[in-house]
């Protein structure tokens, strides 16, 4: 079966949608200009959850979820539809200001993205911008805390006036996880987090995922089936700018509904 | 090997030989063009030293003089109004009469005379008006030679050359003068620390230098902000359409405008249209402001857009918003490259001749400027007064302005590039 032969409106197979999930996402079309990129997804995603997005390359997964918390805002020509909500609430609504979302909704990237400054400000930039703490005490403590969670403390504590730039890329990758976890938000979302990581820095981010999956939901693009496998709990299968499955991630990938994602898994597209 | 692949190694390795060629030909070329760039400024360097250097000493006469209170019709105890009024100019003449006897007729008297600058009967009366006790003493003074002295003793004397313009009666006294000791030449104080003059050995470039740096202190303050505002906002904020391409059409366009327009603008919205007044720094900066900022947005444009975009994507990411992401994290990275725009800009500006011309910045001004609304001239305008003058001392003092002029290019030029090693080093 070939994806031409896919409607415009296609159904998801497996199971999208939850019972009291963290976000819900509805009818969602995303156009660049008059390049259509994503197609009517709806999907859910579970409390404290990891979900991963895997598909082939351009099938729209990062769009997808750049537009959990409005990162595609920034390019002009971008435009979504339908409707997003975060525990009820539509992010897209006009009386919901961005900055707060960001502050709930926060991101990781594909390349490890440390600010040029030292170790302890670039955990520190959320807290300070949003206000969360009071005073000097209180900040070192959050950003002691929040480099505590992602087994950096032990590395870094030594040279936290040191630039974040000089730490190896695995070490930045999960300085930026404990730079977007110290605003304390309730969503992470994570855009290939390890595509540029070598395999033991990789072992030890997707080790933290499992770890933070316990505090927040977090929502996760990878190339990689193994990583999708073994971080996440569901699994949603892209393809050409559609939603084609989603279940839990044991099934997708011992027994796939749909025939294009056992293609997929099975590496005959990708 | 077979023979098509014995032909292949044979056609390769001609081709490898021309390769070579090619570079080590292509390495020439930009050695040569480097070459003739550096003899092109050595050239220049040398031709300016050479001229120049002579400015930065000057001949003083060592003349001794009585202080003669019966002459001068003062003495210690009178008020300072008087010693004012006092007639310095006929008690010098007498003084350099009793010393060379030999001037006799109207004509060698007054020949005598402009043997010293001008401006010693001034000085002498600024002297005792400093300290009234010297009064009733006989005191040796370094006296300032005129320049034609003063260009006699540096180039002429000693050889057969005919250059300056002393008189043989003068000639006699000044070798004379010479034979005794009495003349010396000295590091030129009076080129840094005075106004420009009609006298040449008067003349200096402070007045031009302290206008030059009031201009430029203006241009600086109304474009660094004006230009980095609007760099920011056209890059951040600005919607990308036809109308922002237009202002970006036009912001490169007026960086090729021919400063001279600037200058024309600037005589007809500064001055006659507002009424401001001319000549002064105030307007000359407001002018070069107006050819500075595109060259600083230009800059600090390129600046902004080099900053990666997956800093700012960090920054939007944590919830910042669109001025923090800027102030936060874009400007400061972006700082290094608007700086070095600016100072080139600055430089730019430093070296600009024609718009202050048109303007008024051309007079001949004696007064060193104490404000952004006093008169003043700077140092490139200064620098083609001189070029004008026919005395041969203004030559060298073209020639030294030039070099004051080059050094503070050359200062600013470096600063421009330390600042960027020096920003860019921190992480």
């Amino acid at each position: 079966m070939s994806s031409e032969t896919l409607e415009d409106r296609y159904q998801t197979v497996g199971s999208p949608l939850l019972e009291d999930p963290k976000m819900r996402i509805r009818s969602v079309d995303v156009s660049y200009a008059n390049n259509q990129a994503i197609f009517d997804v709806n999907l859910d995603i579970g409390k404290n959850q990891v979900i991963s997005m895997i598909g082939p390359s351009g099938c729209g997964k990062s769009t997808f979820l750049r537009c959990l918390n409005r990162m595609n805002d920034t390019i002009d020509i971008c435009k979504v539809t339908g409707q997003i909500l975060l525990d009820d609430e539509d992010i897209y609504s006009k009386n919901l200001d961005v900055v707060e979302l960001r502050a709930r909704v926060g991101m990781v990237f594909q390349k490890p993205n440390p600010f040029p400054k030292s170790i302890y400000e670039n955990v520190a930039y959320g807290a300070r911008i949003h206000g969360l703490t009071d005073n000097k005490v209180q900040l070192d403590e959050l950003v002691e805390g929040s480099l505590i969670k992602c087994g950096l403390w032990k590395e870094v504590q030594d040279r936290l006036e040191e630039p974040a730039t000089g730490l190896s890329g695995g070490q930045q990758q999960r300085l930026c996880i404990a730079r977007a976890i110290a605003v304390n938000p309730e969503v992470i979302l994570m855009d290939e987090p390890c595509s540029a990581l070598d395999p033991i820095a990789t072992a030890t981010v997707e080790e933290l995922i499992s770890e933070l999956s316990e505090n927040f939901t977090i929502a996760i693009v990878t190339h990689s089936m193994q990583q999708a496998a073994r971080v996440s709990q569901r699994t949603a299968y892209f393809h050409l700018g559609k939603l084609i499955e989603v279940n839990d991630t044991s099934q997708v990938f011992t027994n796939p509904e749909h025939a294009l994602t056992e293609e997929y898994i099975t590496g005959r597209i990708g | 090997m077979t023979d098509s692949q014995v032909n292949n190694v044979d056609r390769k390795a001609k081709l490898l030989k021309k390769r070579y060629a090619a570079e080590s030909r292509f390495k020439w070329y930009g050695r040569i063009s480097v070459g003739f760039g550096i003899a092109c400024v050595l050239f220049l360097f040398t031709d300016i030293i050479s001229k120049g250097v002579g400015a930065f000493t000057q001949t003083y006469i060592n003349f001794e003089i009585e202080f003669d209170e019966s002459v001068l019709g003062v003495d210690a105890t009178s008020s300072p109004a008087e010693i004012k009024s006092a007639s310095f100019g006929s008690f010098f003449k007498k003084q350099l009469r009793a010393a060379y006897p030999g001037a006799k007729s109207r004509k060698e008297k007054s020949q005598l005379y402009a043997i010293f600058s001008s401006d010693m009967p001034l000085i002498l009366r600024n002297m005792v008006l400093a300290d009234p006790t010297i009064l009733g003493t006989r005191k040796s003074i370094s006296m300032i030679a005129d320049d034609d002295t003063d260009v006699y003793y540096k180039h002429g004397y000693g050889n057969d050359s005919n250059i300056g313009r002393l008189s043989d009666f003068q000639k006699i006294i000044v070798n004379e003068m010479i034979s005794n000791g009495a003349l010396e030449k000295r590091f030129n104080t009076l080129f840094f620390s005075n106004a420009d003059s009609r006298e040449p050995e008067l003349a200096g470039i402070k007045g031009a230098l302290v206008g030059s740096l009031l201009t430029l202190m203006v241009t600086l303050l109304l474009s660094f902000p004006i230009a980095v505002a609007t760099a920011i906002y056209l890059e951040e904020f600005a919607p990308k359409n036809k109308f922002t391409d237009f202002i970006e059409v036009n912001i490169n366009n007026l960086a090729a405008v021919p400063s001279v327009i600037f200058g024309l603008l600037g005589l007809a919205v500064f001055i006659n249209f507002f009424g401001m007044p001319r000549s002064v720094p105030l307007i000359g900066g407001f002018v070069l402001t107006l050819m500075t900022l595109p060259t600083i947005i230009i800059s600090s444009r390129a600046a902004i857009k080099s900053v990666p975009p997956s800093i700012r994507q960090a920054a939007m990411g944590m919830g910042a918003s669109k001025v923090q992401t800027v102030i936060h994290h874009v400007l400061p990275l972006a700082l290094p490259g608007m700086l070095t725009g600016t100072i080139i800009g600055m430089a730019q500006a430093l070296g600009e001749t024609a718009p202050l011309l048109m303007i008024g910045m051309v007079a001949f001004i004696v007064d060193v400027p104490g404000a952004v609304t006093d008169s003043a001239t700077v140092l490139p305008v200064q620098i083609f007064l001189w070029s004008d003058s026919p005395e041969r001392a203004f030559v060298e003092k073209t020639s030294a302005a030039i070099m004051v002029l080059l050094a503070f290019l050359i200062l600013m030029n470096s600063l421009a590039v330390w600042l960027r090693k020096r920003l860019e080093r921190r992480w």
